[in-house]
């Protein structure tokens, strides 16, 4: 058999299980159903963290130090480190509020404002507001910045309050667990669904596949047009998955981003984009493919002509 | 072409079908198995397709012995022959033109070349027209001659068939007898297993009679049928094959 014969035969095949599944329109539309509820759950999960992990990349001013300066260290020198940090490759950005600007602010908010005024002398330091680059904003890249700071001359303090961040980034990575979990149960399920639905696809159809074993069918022959099926399921359960997700993410926009400008945050809900899409299409269609030929292979060895 | 050596069969329920049945078939033969259903003909051309395995003894298919084909070359093997089976097994939900040319496309024959012996194959079992009928809207005898068109499409050396008259009233049963023996009349061995004496009294052809899962009478060889040089002077009929003792442990 010549390549383009292989191919052509491929095709046939390929378009003719496209029939006989869209035959049965009803029992196809409820086999992809399932499996596009089984691909959409760990989706969206999916989606909904790397949307939590995008808004609290935009709170990265929660990762800001606060540096209190030794009192006698002078305006002069505060700037001076001001700008030595400022040179650093993990620093972004550095504010220097002075002792007199901090306590002014101080009498204004603080409502002790007559109490203060009883002060001969300014109690506050000069201090400067460190916020790190994006790059250096996890746990440990401020955790060192926050040593090597410390260590400078003129600096009485380094304050950075990590511990709820450490803690969201523990929540979020039990999260992404549970997302892997889910997803790896329910690719498993997409497995089972699929080749149940070709071990029964292949029992109604046991009379022809004798008939074809008869005339010299191998069993690679008789499985090719249910592989075909099951990737025809995951492909339709696929997009069916891609829909619901879209759809929730919709849904959901709207309410997300009224919420975010109640906090005064840019963030707003990120859909798909087409590089995820594409690989949940991928593993849709490998799932399905493992799931029939699977049951394929097995039941149609059973398959003995009489 | 076929040679069956001191050949038993026994079924996993205990029913012994054959009991050391031996006897041969010439290239270019038309022979005929009869006797009583329950005799062992549907058992011998189970052996012959490689349905079943013959429980001891040795069947030897164009000079192939079957014992030592894998399951993985049986596909292979039985693109060899051409089977025709009383309930002619052909598939309901696709037309005749499909049916027939199922061995083409399990063998990979170009598509091109597909139509055009598909059509000279139904043209021989005179259903050329037919092509798109599904088997169900045609009447049993033209459903029969689709399993007839099946079998010869892929041109193979040897046919057998199963009753192929069983359920057919006797001037269809005559007709496809008839084409029966013109495919043999172009070199085809075509073994036909039938319970229907009378029908096959109108062929001058060798007829094997089984009783009890054994050979009764191997009948004469055809004078046509040498050429092939295999099965010479092996226990032809004396209808229990004594002289050789050739089966495997």
């Amino acid at each position: 058999m010549n390549a383009q014969a292989y191919f052509a035969r491929h095709a046939q095949t390929l378009v003719g299980s496209l029939g006989r599944i869209v035959h049965h329109p009803f029992a196809t539309l409820m086999t992809m159903g399932v499996v596009a509820v089984a691909l959409a759950l760990p989706l969206f999960l999916n989606l909904l963290l790397s949307n939590v992990r995008n808004a609290t990349g935009n709170w990265n001013e929660a990762f800001d130090l606060s540096i209190y300066m030794d009192k006698k260290a002078g305006a002069e020198r505060t700037a001076a480190l001001a700008k030595l940090l400022r040179q650093r490759g993990d620093v972004a950005a550095v504010r220097i509020i002075t002792a007199d600007q901090a306590f002014k602010e101080f009498r204004d908010n603080s409502g002790f404002g007559d109490a203060l005024d009883a002060l001969t002398d300014n109690p506050l330091p000069d201090t400067l507001i460190v916020t790190p680059t994006l790059l250096a904003s996890t746990p440990q890249g401020t955790d060192l910045l926050k040593a090597a700071i410390a260590g400078m001359a003129d600096v009485q303090t380094v304050q950075l309050d990590t511990d709820w961040v450490k803690r969201l980034h523990g929540m979020l990575d039990i999260l992404r667990r549970v997302v892997l979990l889910t997803g790896a149960l329910l690719g498993a399920g997409v497995v089972l669904i699929v080749g149940n639905t070709i071990r029964l696809d292949i029992l109604n159809r046991r009379a022809e596949i004798e008939v074809m074993k008869l005339v010299g069918a191998s069993d690679g022959f008789a499985r090719r047009p249910f592989l075909y099926s099951g990737i025809w399921y995951g492909l339709g359960g696929g997009l069916m998955a891609l829909i619901l997700v879209a759809l929730a993410a919709v849904i959901l926009a709207k309410p997300v981003n009224e919420l975010a400008k109640l906090y005064g945050s840019p963030f707003h809900l990120e859909g798909l984009n087409f590089a995820t899409a594409a690989s949940v299409l991928g593993v849709a269609v490998g799932l399905a493919w493992l799931g029939s030929w699977l049951a394929a292979t097995r039941h149609i060895r059973g398959i003995d002509p009489i | 072409m076929i040679r069956f050596d001191q050949v038993f069969k026994r079924y996993a329920n205990g029913r012994e079908a054959l009991s050391g049945v031996s006897f041969s078939i010439a290239a270019g033969e038309l022979a005929f198995l009869t006797g009583h259903s329950g005799a062992g003909k549907s058992s011998i051309l189970k052996l012959i397709a490689l349905i079943e395995r013959p429980s001891r003894g040795q069947v030897i298919i164009n000079n192939q012995n079957t014992s030592r084909i894998k399951p993985r070359g049986i596909p292979q093997f039985r693109r060899q022959l051409g089977v025709v089976f009383q309930d002619h097994k052909l598939l309901h939900d696709r037309p005749v033109a499909d049916n027939v040319a199922l061995p083409l496309i399990i063998a990979g024959v170009p598509r091109r070349e597909i139509d055009k012996r598909v059509r000279a194959a139904l043209d021989q079992v005179g259903l050329l027209g037919k092509e798109k009928s599904l088997p169900l809207e045609l009447s049993t005898g033209e459903q029969q001659r689709v399993g007839i068109a099946r079998s010869i499409v892929a041109k193979p050396a040897l046919l057998i068939a199963d009753e192929p008259t069983g359920n057919l009233d006797p001037e269809l049963a005559l007709e496809i007898m008839k084409l029966f023996k013109r495919f043999n009349e172009v070199g085809v061995t075509v073994v036909v297993a039938t319970h229907d004496v009378h029908l096959i009294e109108q062929f001058g052809a060798r007829r094997i009679v089984l009783g009890h899962g054994r050979v009764t009478d191997a009948g004469e060889r055809a004078a046509e049928g040498g050429g092939h040089g295999e099965g010479k002077g092996e226990g032809e009929g004396n209808g229990k094959g004594v002289t050789i003792e050739a089966h495997r442990p």
